[in-house]
């Protein structure tokens, strides 16, 4: 059966809190925490940060407490402006890129945790390595049969539109770990980022793998797994829809059978 | 413990090559039921309350009884593929496939017995 209350080892515990410092604009951090080396639950560790002396979105915030508090917190971040993905973790109880999530859209203490139903590496890092090997498995690379043109593989300007709202996606993984179907039964169905990049291939005019492709799909579980409960277009931090296009996706089996 | 490669454990067994039939089947059978359940809804409700040989007599004429017969059929047969998506989104390994054997013998006995009441009363 489903497992819906945590292992005795991944019960959090209350941590440390940490000084508050001198300072009027103070505001509350809870954090989680897990350290493997030290086999101990995860905790949820307490910080305050002077906001006056602190950038305005979540990620200023998480660098300022490893900079000037405590650097043993760990989290992963790159680009800072919502196009690595890196930083994909639940804020205030929503899965979205810390560096382009505002402090000012929390209302009252900032709690942080990993992404949901994840094996968690290291405090606010999840282990993505399945995730990344769904992606992989629908082939995301353009499929071609026909001899390679002189020059490009042409594109109307209309078809290339089809890609947009689609392409954007920076492999985060906030939309597959707000997924209920994919915390059942991440293990079978591929999630609402690897259908949304599925899609992505079938609808290029340039790729000649569309049978292939949606034969890979045709499962009760890599596909049909979505309940349409649209948790991943709600959370999408770049304003994506891939319920939309795991609509599309069941819509163009359904037209090969009907 | 098994040293298998990330692509590998993705993969799994592939692609089973069923599932766009289970999708269709639901759909179809959620439009049928959406004209036939307030139309049995009509029919029961004026049936409700009344003597035994005033309802007897309603199921006995062939509309009535043809809309409760395929209300019947067509519900059941929603219920018994809708459920399963629910085991299997929850259950595991025997427990998944004990679930899906008994809502599917429910549903079908469950259409056996109404087919065979309504039979009686309508023949």
């Amino acid at each position: 059966m489903v497992q819906l209350t945590l292992p005795k080892n991944s019960k959090i515990r209350v941590g440390k809190t940490w000084p508050k410092p001198d300072a009027k604009n103070v505001r509350k951090f809870q954090i989680y925490r897990w350290d493997p080396e030290t086999g101990e639950n995860p905790r949820v560790d307490t910080y305050f940060i002077d906001m006056d002396k602190c950038g305005p979105m979540v990620l200023d915030a998480l660098i300022k407490i490893k900079n000037e508090i405590d650097p043993t917190l760990t989290f992963r971040r790159s680009c800072r402006e919502g196009i690595c993905g890196s930083c994909a973790m639940n804020i205030d109880g929503i899965n979205t890129l810390a560096c382009i999530y505002g402090l000012d859209e929390i209302k009252g203490d900032v709690k942080i945790y990993p992404l949901p139903h994840m094996p968690v590496v290291k405090d606010l890092i999840p282990d993505l390595t399945h995730f990344y090997a769904q992606h992989a498995s629908i082939m995301p690379w353009l499929e071609t049969k026909t001899n390679r043109p002189a020059k490009e593989w042409r594109q109307s300007i209309e078809d290339r539109r089809k890609l947009d709202g689609l392409y954007e996606c920076v492999m985060c993984a906030s939309c597959s770990t707000s997924c209920p179907s994919y915390w059942w039964n991440g293990d079978k169905y591929l999630g609402p980022a690897a259908l949304l990049h599925a899609y992505r291939w079938i609808i290029d005019s340039r790729d000649e793998a569309t049978g292939e492709r949606l034969d890979a799909l045709e499962d009760p579980f890599k596909l049909y797994r979505c309940h349409t409960i649209m948790n991943c277009t709600k959370t999408c931090p770049k304003g994506l829809n891939p319920a939309k296009a795991i609509a599309h996706i069941k819509k163009m089996m359904v037209e090969r059978v009907v | 413990m098994r040293y298998l490669t990330d692509r590998k454990r993705a993969e799994g067994k592939g692609a089973s090559g069923t599932g766009t039939e289970h999708h269709w089947f639901m759909t179809v059978t959620a439009v049928a039921l959406a004209f036939l359940v307030p139309v049995f809804l009509i029919i029961f409700g004026r049936a409700l309350g009344q003597g035994q040989e005033q309802v007897v007599a309603t199921f006995a004429r062939p509309f009535p009884a043809i809309v409760t017969a395929l209300t019947l059929f067509v519900a059941m047969r929603h219920f018994a593929k809708g459920a399963q998506i629910m085991i299997e989104d929850y259950a595991r390994g025997t427990a998944r496939k004990i679930g899906i054997i008994a809502v599917t013998s429910l549903s079908y006995a469950v259409i056996a017995t109404g087919l065979f009441a309504l039979a009686k009363i309508a023949l």
